[in-house]
């Protein structure tokens, strides 16, 4: 932020109305030059922001996957004594004759805490706040992003709504325990159970620090490829993944604002005493003085947001694999502008099928019936999407490195959550499925899974442009197929468990002889998400060796890719590049084109017709 | 690893439009907020159970003093064009006064709704009128801020017409413009809908 002095300054100086006068920071050149607080860490540099985003998500993944192995403990093996983590969760854990026993108010905290972290935290800030960062600057041909400071915000807001989060976790009432869409009363009534005081309280402060820093970053995110472009980079020529993070930031910031006035009005309820989403409540047998508000109320705010939050997490996987495929399959993507269409179309119907969370909270089944219609439509861009990811497979001279197989185990997730959504979509299935385990299998498959597939896609491809050095491909390829595998054992189940009416966030199922049966097959799947933690856990293993001991990348462009983050230096300072910023002249996908990858700084050819631009 | 960037020119002046655009979606999401607060408004007066009651008077005449507040800064922009420094300090001056005016204007319109027995918790038609209009009073005070910043400019500075100090005052009075635009859509939205 300009200080009045140095604006005074510029003005003595260059008061004059001629061009060297605009701006106060600029015309004695920039230097990018920083101590180690400035570089580590309050950086303004998109590649340091990126980095710090990656890992804070890597730290939140690790607690995240921690706790729902301790539910999944619980699900699995109910009677089991649990002694062992008093350590851990203290008085969380009940002893009685020496036997110790999970607390279900705890069991509530952790599946809450676990779906906040996973879809906020690692899937929302992780996967688009490292990506955006990394790559927008790269691969649009700019020194950085629109704002550095305000950048540098975005991150430092998000660690502050972590930390609060955190801080909640210690809480003696323990944290919120509502479930992760914070559905009132028991969000709007702080003695609704234990973790609607003041975990609550610290849920919504924190969640409202998590908005703001998404806020800064869409900002910056939005105003950088519209606005800071290379020559020649036209919008057509714009690799897929800068599409795909422009429109998620756009998805972003037209409903992350709503849920702010969801957390608002619920503040309001809550410490106020208005009722905007209360009406006539007992508690304990006394009728709460609360008349006229409505719950649903708040989950039609909470799901404008809510869906188009499921798409912000995937959107940006849509991108990377896009990307990834087309380098490693060396053929251009297939359909790139039915591709950029249809993320387009997916994000306008992400804002008008919110009520498909809500066919069993009471809402008019008349106009269920056109929220069923909107959510089946977006069935079709779905379709056009895999079908063109396969068709660039087709017939492709593919590399079957670590970042290409989870790019295709990506479809093959996406396609089998997909599916499931369509039953979903169906209002009257909808009544058997609805809190049932296929919505958790449906949910897990189509965004958790796949969007950390899309993640770890770009993770292991992109990593010589963060860390100058490439990942282990052997750990790679084991950390790939054991999640692949297991995955699937995880969540696959899940669907007969929901097909049979199991509903979810239930503590344990002993009392009900219906789904006694069900008992080994959440052993099952309870070891199943064992042995996939451990294998993340090698995933993490292999990263941080890597930083420090793994192959160099010894030339600039090791994948022999097209786009313009392989033309800046390894280990390149604040600023990108030390030269001019390269100008384009062609789209990003010429792969094999002629025999050969003609990167998008390469002039036309005599004749040569530009795939992407659109003045043809 | 450091590297010494002369910008040019015309990187220069992106960032002059980079700002009016981070400016501009800025407004989009608080329009977003709002939009929603209104909408949540429509939704849960078709539930039933909500009270009628006239808005406080004052709110109308509010509406007069933060139409003119727009207006002033707008004569202010003008004549700092012009060259005209006393005129463009005085109604820069003016117009934040008129802002604080505001500001305790609307607090007496809420004390006229609790003479009147309208407290927050009384219903949610209530609550509603409160809680909008309490963040709109909360984004006037964000514009507050930017003029406190720009009156520092107009009466620190020596004067002089330069591109950034246009540059700088335009963004002051999209925002101002948008705090009071923002009012006079609550307004006709509380009187008609
Ligand atoms: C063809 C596309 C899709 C359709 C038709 C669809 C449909 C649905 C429906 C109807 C539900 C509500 C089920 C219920 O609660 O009873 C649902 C839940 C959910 N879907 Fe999808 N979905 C689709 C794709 C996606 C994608 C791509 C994502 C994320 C990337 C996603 C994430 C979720 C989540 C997180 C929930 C559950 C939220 C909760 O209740 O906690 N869905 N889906
Ligand atoms: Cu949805």
């Amino acid at each position: 932020m300009a200080s009045i002095d140095i604006i005074k300054q510029d003005e003595l100086e260059h008061g004059h109305d001629d061009h060297h006068g605009h701006d106060d920071h600029d015309h004695h050149g920039d230097k990018y030059q920083s101590g180690f607080i400035t570089h580590y860490i309050f950086s303004t540099d998109h590649k340091m922001i990126s980095k710090q985003f990656l890992i804070t998500g890597m730290f939140w993944a690790v607690i995240g996957a921690l706790m729902s192995l301790v539910f999944r403990l619980q699900l699995g093996f109910p009677e089991e004594n649990m002694l062992w983590l008093k350590p851990i969760l203290g008085k969380w854990i009940t002893v009685s004759d020496g036997i110790g026993t999970l607390a279900p108010d705890f069991y509530y905290a952790l599946v809450t805490m676990h779906g906040t972290i996973l879809v906020f935290f690692v899937l929302t800030a992780g996967l688009s706040g490292t990506f955006s960062n990394l790559l927008i600057p790269l691969q649009i041909g700019a020194r950085d992003m629109a704002s550095g400071f305000l950048n540098m915000l975005s991150y430092w807001f998000f660690f502050l709504a972590g930390t609060i989060m955190f801080a909640s976790l210690f809480l003696s009432t323990g944290p919120f325990a509502g479930g992760w869409t914070a559905y009132p009363p028991l969000s709007a009534l702080p003695q609704a159970m234990s973790g609607s005081g003041a975990g609550m309280t610290l849920w919504a402060v924190s969640l409202i620090f998590f908005v703001v820093s998404v806020l800064l970053g869409g900002m910056n995110y939005i105003t950088t490829v519209l606005n800071l472009r290379t020559k020649g980079m036209t919008m057509w020529r714009l690799p897929l993944t800068i599409w795909a993070f422009l429109v998620t930031a756009i998805l972003g910031l037209l409903s992350f604002p709503v849920l702010v006035s969801a957390i608002f009005l619920l503040i309001f309820d809550r410490s106020l005493g208005t009722s905007f989403f209360l009406s006539e409540i007992f508690i304990q047998g006394e009728a709460l003085s609360n008349v006229g508000g409505s719950p649903i109320l708040y989950q039609h705010l909470f799901w404008f947001l809510g869906h188009p939050e499921v798409y912000i997490i995937i959107v940006p996987a849509f991108g990377i694999v896009s990307e990834v495929m087309s380098v490693h399959a060396r053929k251009p993507i297939f359909g790139y502008k039915a591709m950029v269409l249809s993320i387009l179309a997916i994000a306008i119907l992400a804002f008008i099928v919110w009520a498909h969370h809500m066919f069993m909270s009471g809402v008019n089944p008349f106009i269920a019936n056109i929220f069923v219609l909107f959510t089946l439509i977006i069935a079709v861009p779905s379709a056009v999407k895999v079908f063109n990811w396969i068709a660039t497979l087709w017939g492709g001279n593919i590399r079957f490195n670590t970042a290409m197989l989870f790019s295709i185990g990506f479809v093959s997730l996406f396609i089998s959550g997909g599916l499931t959504g369509i039953f979903l979509g169906n209002s009257a299935i909808d009544i058997q499925l609805h809190d049932t385990y296929f919505v958790v299998a449906h949910f897990h498959i189509v965004m958790g899974i796949a969007a950390f597939f899309g993640m770890y896609a770009g993770v292991y491809h992109w990593f010589p442009r963060l860390y100058g050095r490439f990942m282990n491909e052997t750990l790679g390829k084991i950390h790939f197929w054991g999640t692949m595998i297991g995955a699937y054992a995880i969540f696959w189940p899940m669907h007969y468990l929901g097909m049979a009416g199991v509903p979810r966030r239930y503590y344990k199922f002993g009392n009900f002889d219906a789904f006694a049966h069900f008992g080994d097959m959440n052993k099952f799947i309870t070891i199943a998400a064992i042995i996939v933690f451990f294998l993340q856990v090698l995933m993490l293993i292999n990263f941080f060796y890597s930083i420090f001991r793994g192959k160099k990348q010894t030339t600039l462009n090791p994948y022999d890719a097209n786009t313009l983050e392989w033309t800046v230096p390894i280990n390149a300072g604040h600023g990108n590049w030390s030269g001019e910023i390269p100008h384009v002249h062609r789209w990003a996908y010429d792969y094999s084109k002629g025999g050969r990858n003609i990167p998008q700084t390469e002039p036309l050819g005599d004749g040569e017709q530009d795939m992407g631009n659109d003045h043809h | 690893m450091a590297y010494t960037l002369d910008r040019t020119y015309e990187e220069r002046i992106r960032r002059f439009s980079s700002q009016r655009y981070g400016l501009y979606l800025a407004i989009v999401s608080m329009l977003m907020l709002f939009a929603a607060l209104t909408s949540a408004y429509i939704v849960r007066r078709s539930a039933g159970n909500w009270l009628e009651f006239e808005l406080p008077s004052i709110f109308y005449i509010n509406t007069v003093v933060i139409v003119l507040s727009s207006i002033t800064l707008h004569t202010s922009w003008h004549l700092f064009k012009k060259g005209n420094k006393a005129g463009y300090r005085l109604l820069m001056v003016l117009t934040f006064i008129l802002g604080i005016t505001f500001l305790v204007m609307q607090y007496m319109g809420w004390q006229e709704m609790t003479a009147q027995g309208l407290y927050l918790q009384v219903n949610p038609s209530a609550s509603f009128i409160y809680v909008i209009s309490g963040i709109h009073a909360a984004h006037l005070i964000g514009g507050l801020g930017t003029l406190i910043v720009a009156m520092a400019h107009a009466f620190r500075l020596r004067f002089k017409v330069t591109e950034i100090r246009k540059h700088r005052f335009e963004l002051v009075i999209i925002y101002w413009h948008f705090v009071d635009l923002l009012w006079l859509y609550l307004l006709v939205f509380f009187v008609f809908i």
